[in-house]
């Protein structure tokens, strides 16, 4: 038995064009409607927290809304894209971790480079005009 | 994954074989490229993944840029949330209409899944109807892109999450033609999943839009 017998096995979901499960997975009416309730609840909390003026400290409120935000990209994510550690034997999760890994470094790494460039940046009131040692 | 089970059998074969004596001249490629079972789906995948890149790379510009008012108009001044909150709920109405025509699509009725599939894309016209009066509103108003480094990175974010509907949106028409036209096949069937996919990933980059641009903008 030679190399090529042993594909011919496998010829048959060799061309995946027709193969049965290219549809996609099976989604269900109530994993849609759970989702669907979810990122309406998920929608709606922060809008009125916002709108309603609940939260006053704006650092509080920066990170409640984040809050919301991450749990209803979750949401989104397993009900209505299906998501999970299964689809296409894992390979799905494991690109999708790898996006969020860079997204966060690029996001922080961004952030927390620019904020300190913009604070170091700022004149010193409190020093006269003239070119002074460097302040560490 | 077929392929690398056929990879080993393989191997395991040259073993035996190497163990009998027996010398068979050794060739290092396949006939046949190996195929992922659906593997469409993780290359459409893949791309959405890149595709979040573009956003993140938008959002840390926003994030740098977004108090840099110029002495222009802040987020406060501009944003009006009961419009933000009509068209929050455009595009999220519109993601639970696609699921919907996904389970019809599921059912094989054709008709029911173009019908959902026409719901569907009213939704996101009237979401691109919304986000284009907020626009010409803002340019009315003279706070256009050029008005300071804030409605720059503004425009840039939101008008791409936009350009991504409104290819969607021609996408999804020219689907709908295609599937009155030759049915739900196995070709249109897979089409529909990768538009599924990426109608719900505009979803989900909205719930960035409207989290940290938006609520956050008027703080």
């Amino acid at each position: 038995m030679s190399a090529h017998d042993i594909h011919a096995g496998h010829a048959h979901d060799g061309h995946d064009d027709h193969h049965h499960d290219d549809a996609g997975p099976h989604s269900t009416f109530s994993g849609y409607m759970t989702g669907f309730v979810l990122s309406i609840i998920l929608t709606a909390i922060p809008f009125w927290l916002i709108m309603a003026k609940v939260i006053e400290g704006r650092s509080t409120a920066v990170l409640v809304l984040g809050a919301f935000a991450i749990v209803q990209i979750l949401v989104h994510m397993y009900y209505f894209l299906h998501m999970n550690s299964k689809v296409e034997a894992g390979w799905t999760l494991l690109s999708t971790i790898f996006t969020v890994i860079f997204v966060v470094i690029a996001l922080s790494g961004t952030l927390w480079v620019m904020f300190h460039m913009n604070a170091n940046m700022m004149p010193h009131h409190d020093e006269p005009a003239a070119i002074s040692a460097p302040q560490s | 994954m077929p392929a690398l089970n056929c990879l080993l059998a393989m191997s395991e074969l040259r073993m035996n074989a190497g163990a009998a004596g027996a010398i068979e001249p050794r060739d290092y490629h396949l006939a046949e490229e190996p195929h992922v079972a659906n593997g469409t789906a993780l290359g459409f995948w893949l791309y959405l993944m890149s595709d979040c890149l573009i956003f993140a790379a938008l959002f840390a510009t926003y994030g740098v840029l977004g108090r840099s008012y110029a002495a222009g108009p802040t987020g406060a001044d501009l944003f009006d949330l009961p419009l933000v909150a009509m068209n929050t709920a455009f595009l999220l109405l519109s993601s639970i209409t696609f699921g919907f025509a996904m389970l019809k699509k599921q059912q094989g009725k054709v008709s029911a899944t173009l019908g959902w599939l026409a719901i569907t894309g009213v939704l996101g016209l009237c979401f691109l109807g919304l986000e284009l009066y907020e626009f010409s509103h803002l340019l009315h108003e003279g706070a256009g892109p050029g008005r300071s480094a804030f409605l720059s990175s503004f425009f840039t974010l939101v008008g791409t999450h936009g350009l991504h509907v409104t290819f969607g949106l021609i996408w999804l028409i020219v689907l709908m033609l295609q599937i009155n036209k030759h049915g739900l096949t196995p070709e249109n069937n897979r089409r529909l999943m990768c538009l599924s996919m990426f109608w719900h990933f505009l979803d989900v980059v909205w719930i960035g839009v409207f989290t940290f641009v938006y609520l956050m903008g008027v703080l």
